[in-house]
């Protein structure tokens, strides 16, 4: 009797052994449902592109398991990258990224760095756009900047969190052409914009997808936009304007560049299988025309990265928050 | 008259097959989705999103919004036979609705209830269908002091409306602060009482102190009084809808007040939550009954419903026109009309006439099938409380903790949830109010992001909150509120 359920016992053991091997041997693919999360609102930009890039998957039947958005904002997004970075060696577990994932272990000092984490590809880079009420007389940043520096700090600037991109741009613009706003900041880049059209703020630097029914309507008008080229959208949006009409800062001769990383990674130490089939998927979301007419309502910058160029271009962009986090004094010490 | 015609386009839009059946679908999901604690409108939706893609655009709000709307009313039924809100806007229906359900007058308490809540969504349609243009731009004159002033309103208008000592309010109020300010700070981006640990960055979510306070508080108190729950004397009464729609009109007045206060909250956009809670308020202060509200007054049951769902509905016009979500499952909803390929914005009226109009139609529409559903179970509801309760308690408790887990797959949320539990009965037993803290927990958030932004703004200058025609109004009208009793005393010694 003890043997035969000793053999019994050995032989299980054997088969799941087996069969462990054998899958391994075929190409990864999830067998469960992968958890998507992502670490800021899902009424946000994050939150949006992820539902779009689950839609499409569910849409087109691109994974054979389903896929879950979840949302988890503490800390700034400390408590989406703080669930992954635990989830160790497991791939059911991707996140999309915003720059809170430099700017919230240096500002708060919480315990994740973007090292921790295994890159799976960069799926877009979203713009800034300066932002004024079109009810006031400023064409350029110049004239702006100049009314900035007369009213003496009083002009306001609003923007989405603290010591988050929008308040490091307002920074950078600070440092560079020595005028001084009062930073204010909401809870959410739509907010941010109406409160420009309202007239509570002064000027912001929110996405284009943010303020385009707004711009649109002729309630604001952007200024420049904080990227090395124009952005490459010609189809009229306000009146005979389009995104490519709007000039670079630089060549208005405000020196800024600042984009934010809309990638996807998964948890540390998992296999390159795992990543492989992810680009794969995500390669199939790109070519999709839901992704295309998303990528153009949102005047996106559509580079695409993997593998050790994504990296290098992860370490230089870490490396750059910190000495602008650290010019502007937003460094927990 | 344009608007008419429009309307009518809308109803031409929305009667296909198709659309009506999945608002119908969308409406019985919706009521579950709300009966149930925790899961919730926004959740439900956001489930949902990615599987409308497929579907034409017209026909996926329509069926998200049916959700919506079934989950306004669904979360009532919770709110009243089990002292359990399923949604924050539920809350102050529990105040009057629990002990009517538990006086065996549930059946009365879920159709005055689910009816007020009609009337708010229809008038508040009305207005989205004829004043759309006029209102819409209401919601730009709101900057950080404006949001500030009328959640102080909210506030003031429930100081001193208990029966318990002014101190024993405040200090409630004080302790539901402290309960929000845990968590991550919005201004700075720091965080605050977390005691290092990784659980609390969230905070307290306030649906998880929402069904430990009122739903396992209740059960506790229950059970300490000997399983016996009085809802058991409750009669079917298959009549009850028609008795208790005769005893409606007299608060007329309470239905036209609950539905500006709701409106105006709406279109502005404070949120469902703290219209709910201040029409509760002025109810409260304003009726001849007032001193017994708390104890099973139909009339405290109106007055947020009324205004709960119509500021629900109205909150729909500034994310459509502004892209404002005005409550969490219209920050959901919004998130859809981009994945769809809409731009919400001034234009989307002009631009996307089909989609709007057929939207408004399915809010008219969709109220009257929500109600009919609802109300032709009422019967059915109200009986769930002959129930033993030795049967019951087990399920509730069990139906607490699925949904406080579902919130964010958090194992730490039903700690907390039994944490708050403990409290809401000590309370209970102290004799504190519950309702002040759960007040503070919901509104203390926004309240201090306000406020510490007109204070930034401002250059740390008081005189913001009444720089305005607009602030200094709501600020006056907190003021007499907060006074109020004072003055009521003063004008009575004149005369």
């Amino acid at each position: 009797m003890r043997t035969k359920k000793l053999g019994i016992a050995f032989a299980a053991v054997l088969s799941t052994a087996f069969a462990g091997w054998s899958a391994s041997v075929q190409a990864w693919e999830p067998t469960k449902t992968v958890e998507f999360i992502v670490p800021a609102g899902i009424g946000g930009g994050a939150g949006q592109m992820a539902q779009l890039i689950q839609g499409v998957i569910q849409k087109h039947k691109l994974m054979p398991t389903s896929m879950v958005v979840i949302s988890k904002k503490g800390g700034s997004g400390a408590e989406g990258f703080l669930y992954v970075k635990h989830a160790k060696g497991d791939p059911h577990k991707i996140i999309i990224t915003l720059s809170n994932l430099f700017t919230t272990p240096m500002a708060t000092g919480s315990p994740f760095s973007w090292q921790d984490y295994t890159p799976i590809a960069m799926m877009a880079l979203d713009e800034f756009v300066f932002w004024v009420n079109a009810k006031t007389p400023y064409m350029t940043p110049n004239e702006y900047i100049k009314a900035v520096k007369a009213a003496g700090g009083k002009m306001k600037m609003g923007g989405t969190g603290s010591k988050q991109e929008d308040q490091i741009i307002t920074a950078a613009v600070e440092q560079i052409t020595g005028a001084k706003f009062t930073y204010v900041p909401y809870s959410g880049g739509g907010t941010v914009c109406t409160q420009l059209v309202g007239g509570h703020i002064d000027s912001s630097v929110n996405n284009p997808v943010e303020c385009v029914g707004h711009w649109r309507a002729g309630s604001v008008r952007p200024l420049c936009v904080f990227d090395e080229n124009k952005m490459p959208y010609p189809d009229k949006i306000a009146g005979d304007k389009s995104w490519e009409d709007v000039p670079t800062c630089k060549s208005q001769g405000l020196d800024i560049e600042y984009l934010m990383l809309r990638g996807i990674m998964t948890a540390p130490g998992v296999s390159q299988d795992a990543v492989d089939y992810y680009i794969g998927v995500l390669k199939k979301v790109r070519e999709t025309p839901e992704w295309k007419e998303y990528m153009k309502k949102g005047a996106f910058n559509q580079s695409f990265m993997t593998g050790a160029e994504f990296k290098q271009w992860l370490a230089k962009t870490a490396e750059r928050h910190h000495a602008l986090m650290e010019k502007a004094g937003f460094l927990k010490k | 008259m344009d608007a008419f015609l429009s309307l009518l386009h809308g109803f031409d839009v929305l009667l296909t097959f198709n659309n009506l059946f999945y608002m119908v679908l969308g409406i019985l999901f919706g009521v579950l989705l709300g009966f149930l604690p925790g899961v919730g409108g926004a959740n439900g939706i956001a489930i949902l999103l990615p599987l409308t893609f497929s579907m034409d655009k017209t026909t996926a709000i329509i069926m998200l919004a049916a959700i919506y709307w079934g989950a306004l009313f669904g979360g009532c039924i919770s709110a009243i036979l089990f002292n359990i809100p399923g949604e924050p806007w539920s809350v102050a229906t529990t105040f009057d609705g629990h002990p009517l359900a538990k006086q065996g007058r549930a059946g009365e308490a879920l159709t005055a209830s689910l009816t007020s809540s009609f009337i708010g969504a229809l008038i508040a349609t009305l207005v989205l269908t004829f004043l759309a243009p006029i209102v819409a731009n209401f919601a730009l004159d709101f900057g950080p002091p404006e949001y500030f002033a009328v959640y102080l309103l909210t506030f003031c208008s429930f100081v001193g409306m208990g029966r318990q000592s002014p101190f024993k309010v405040l200090s409630a109020m004080m302790l539901g602060f402290a309960f929000a300010a845990v968590g991550t700070d919005e201004v700075t981006g720091g965080v605050r009482l977390t005691f290092g640990t990784e659980t609390l960055l969230t905070g307290f979510h306030f649906l998880i102190a929402v069904i430990g306070l009122f739903g396992i508080g209740e059960i506790l108190v229950t059970i300490e009084h000997g399983l016996n729950f009085e809802g058991q004397k409750a009669k079917i009464n298959p009549l009850v809808v028609w008795e208790t729609w005769k005893k409606l009109p007299q608060y007329w007045v309470t239905i036209i007040r609950g539905t500006a206060v709701g409106v105006w909250l709406g279109v502005t956009p404070g949120g469902a939550t703290p219209a709910s809670f201040m029409s509760y308020g002025l109810a409260k202060r304003f009726s001849k009954n007032g001193d017994k509200f708390g104890t099973g007054e139909l009339e405290g049951v109106v007055a947020p419903e009324t205004a709960a769902h119509s500021a629900g509905t109205s909150a729909l016009l500034p994310m459509l026109t502004l892209g404002i979500p005005g409550s969490p499952t219209a920050a959901v909803l919004l998130g859809g009309l981009l994945i769809w390929g809409l731009q919400p914005g001034p234009l989307l009226f002009v631009e996307q006439k089909d989609f709007v109009w057929g939207l408004i139609a399915s809010i008219y529409l969709g109220n009257l099938v929500g109600l009919v559903i609802v109300l032709s179970t009422v019967p059915l509801w109200a009986s769930i409380m002959r129930v033993p309760f030795s049967i019951i308690a087990p399920i509730v408790i069990v139906v607490c903790a699925i949904g406080s887990y579902t919130l964010s797959n958090a194992p730490a949320d039903l700690i907390f949830m039994v944490m708050f539990g403990v409290i809401g009965y000590l309370f209970k037993k102290l004799n504190y109010p519950l309702a002040p803290m759960v007040l503070a927990i919901v509104l203390g958030g926004r309240a201090e992001n306000a406020f510490r932004q007109s204070m930034i703004g401002a250059q740390g200058d008081l005189s913001v909150f009444w720089s305005n025609g607009l602030v200094g109004t709501i600020t006056a009208l907190s003021m007499v509120m907060l006074f109020w009793p004072l003055i009521h005393w003063l004008y009575q010694r004149l005369r």
